[in-house]
């Protein structure tokens, strides 16, 4: 039934979060629905806010460290990524080659954590328990080969201005390569297990359909971009770290639908497994840290750096005045601008439909709120 | 949709339906993956960061902290108490009280990385509960005594 026509009487207000199952956090939205169908969806964010940017701006750079992990929980490493390499570009440090291999292996590893949370999570929200299941013990490998250097299994802090707080053994390399290869063997399974089945491709083929015109316009970046076809990655568009060195394709999308979105990111897995591979063959020998003054002032004026995060691009900016404390912090989070289209994208949808486009697009609430 | 394409459909559908079925029915003959957890534990990695502990020098077997602050002003929440005092007839100061606030440490580890003598180490407690946050107030002197 059109709007036109739908009786004023049917209309009421429901409340999808902030404790939804679907939501992944705390994110409520306001549907105002007509029957089973969406009206209108309004996101009501706030509810994690933690303030921050203006944290960062209350202490000394360093400080902010274990700040950047709790934002995006689910790719902490390339929020470490982001910072350090702001730091870096302010204060004009070299860092060696070895830490960039070791930055770039780490951050792909956690990119194909994240992307696992995530296929896992979708199909648990289209009413699918079996796949997350096999998703996590394949994500488990991988946290557990982070643990080993990183010490933690979530909230990194691994990164330092400079470099990488512990170097990689042999240990790990040897772990990563058999997890690459554990990886890839567990590609068909789950291919025959989700991609082809024949429900699955019902609930999301055609459903919240973002053209190229609607990335422009809400500013949506990471796969979500890609599935519309627009084949931006940070990591080619800007290059960073040691990224111009490795050979690997960016999968794009071509009607922008949720499959679009969902198989971006499954061949994008596969990517990550060709960079690591590479990093892993090229490793060079060699210190992890640079000299880096104990007591750094930053150098006044202001300074950016963007990095391809699972979910999209990821912008830090700075203004500094000249002391160690940032005088300015700006950090522009892939997720906002990714959740920005749902009340365009969603209105007149079943809210079966929602659910399903709404995991396509791989929202982290802690990194809207921020 | 003709009646043609409605039956490909079933087919394909049912096909893909029983393929899934499949992996899960290969699934139940492999071995179990997950752990009994508590009855079962797994070895955490010797690297693994719980919140931190002061450390005996191998050499000496004793703390070889200094009480120069530096962890205490390093770390970005302000969770560590560090104090000495001067006693006669030795050199620098004796470490008095040093005290760990672990509701408010993020784990970051700044304050291992700035030590400059290696006093402070990452524990390896990671089953911690408590009823009251006095219960996270860490006593690390009194700590590092108990080990032995
Ligand atoms: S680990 Fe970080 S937050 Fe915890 S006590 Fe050390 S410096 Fe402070
Ligand atoms: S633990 Fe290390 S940094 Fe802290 S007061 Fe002692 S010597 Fe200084």
């Amino acid at each position: 039934m059109s709007e036109a026509q739908a009786p004023l009487h049917h209309r009421f207000h429901l409340n999808m979060g902030p404790q939804h199952p679907s939501t992944h956090g705390v994110l409520r939205v306001i549907l105002e629905m007509d029957g089973e169908y969406v009206l209108n969806p309004q996101p009501v964010l706030g509810y994690g806010h933690r303030m921050q940017e203006k944290m960062a701006e209350a202490r000394a750079w360093p400080g902010f460290y274990p700040n950047t992990a709790r934002m995006d929980y689910a790719g902490a490493l390339h929020y470490n990524h982001g910072y350090c390499a702001l730091i870096e570009r302010l204060a004009g440090i070299e860092v060696p080659p070895r830490a960039e291999y070791i930055r770039v292996i780490t951050s792909e590893l956690n990119r194909i954590a994240s992307h696992l949370l995530w296929y896992g999570a979708l199909l648990l929200d289209l009413g699918a328990f079996t796949p997350i299941l096999y998703t996590f013990d394949d994500r488990e490998q991988i946290l557990d080969i982070l643990e080993d250097i990183t010490g933690s299994r979530l909230t990194y802090c691994y990164f330092r201005a400079g470099g990488v707080s512990r170097d990689i053994d042999d240990k790990f390399v040897e772990r990563t390569r058999a997890f690459i290869t554990r990886l890839r063997s567990r590609f068909p399974m789950l291919e025959k297990l989700v991609n082809g089945n024949v429900i699955f491709l019902k609930r999301v083929e055609g459903v919240g359909i973002i053209d190229k015109d609607m990335c422009q316009r809400y500013g949506a970046t990471g796969p979500v971009a890609r599935g519309a076809g627009v084949p931006y990655d940070v990591r080619r568009a800007e290059p960073y770290s040691v990224y111009p060195e490795f050979d690997f394709e960016i999968p794009v999308g071509e009607n922008g639908d949720s499959l679009d979105r969902f198989l971006v990111r499954f061949k994008e897995m596969e990517q990550s497994l060709r960079i690591i591979e590479q990093a892993l063959d090229r490793l060079p020998d060699g210190p992890v840290m640079a000299k880096v003054p104990k007591k750094l002032k930053l150098s006044p004026g202001d300074v950016s750096f963007a990095v391809e995060a699972a979910r999209g691009e990821l912008t830090y900016y700075l203004i500094s005045d000249g002391t160690e404390v940032p005088y300015r912090m700006r950090i522009r989070v892939p997720s906002y601008s990714n959740l920005s289209v749902l009340p365009e994208l969603c209105h007149g949808m079943l809210l079966s439909d929602l659910v399903a486009a709404m995991g396509s697009l791989d929202l982290v609430i802690p990194e809207i709120d921020r | 949709m003709s009646k043609k394409g409605y039956f490909t459909e079933l087919y394909v559908g049912g096909k893909s339906l029983l393929v899934g079925l499949g992996v899960t029915f290969k699934a139940c003959l492999q071995p179990i993956v997950t752990v009994q957890y508590p009855r079962e534990k797994l070895d955490i990695t010797p690297n693994y960061r719980g919140h931190i502990e002061l450390r005996r020098d191998p050499e000496s077997g004793e703390c070889p902290c200094i009480v120069c602050g530096m962890c205490a002003r390093a770390c970005p929440s302000g969770c560590i108490t560090v104090e000495g005092e001067k006693k006669e007839g030795e050199k620098g100061k004796t470490l008095t009280v040093f005290a760990l606030d672990f509701t408010r440490c993020s784990l970051c580890g700044t304050c291992v990385e700035t030590c400059p003598k290696g006093a402070i180490d990452f524990s390896q407690d990671y089953n911690i509960a408590g009823f009251t946050r006095e219960e996270f107030h860490y006593d690390l002197i009194r700590r590092l005594e108990e080990r032995g």
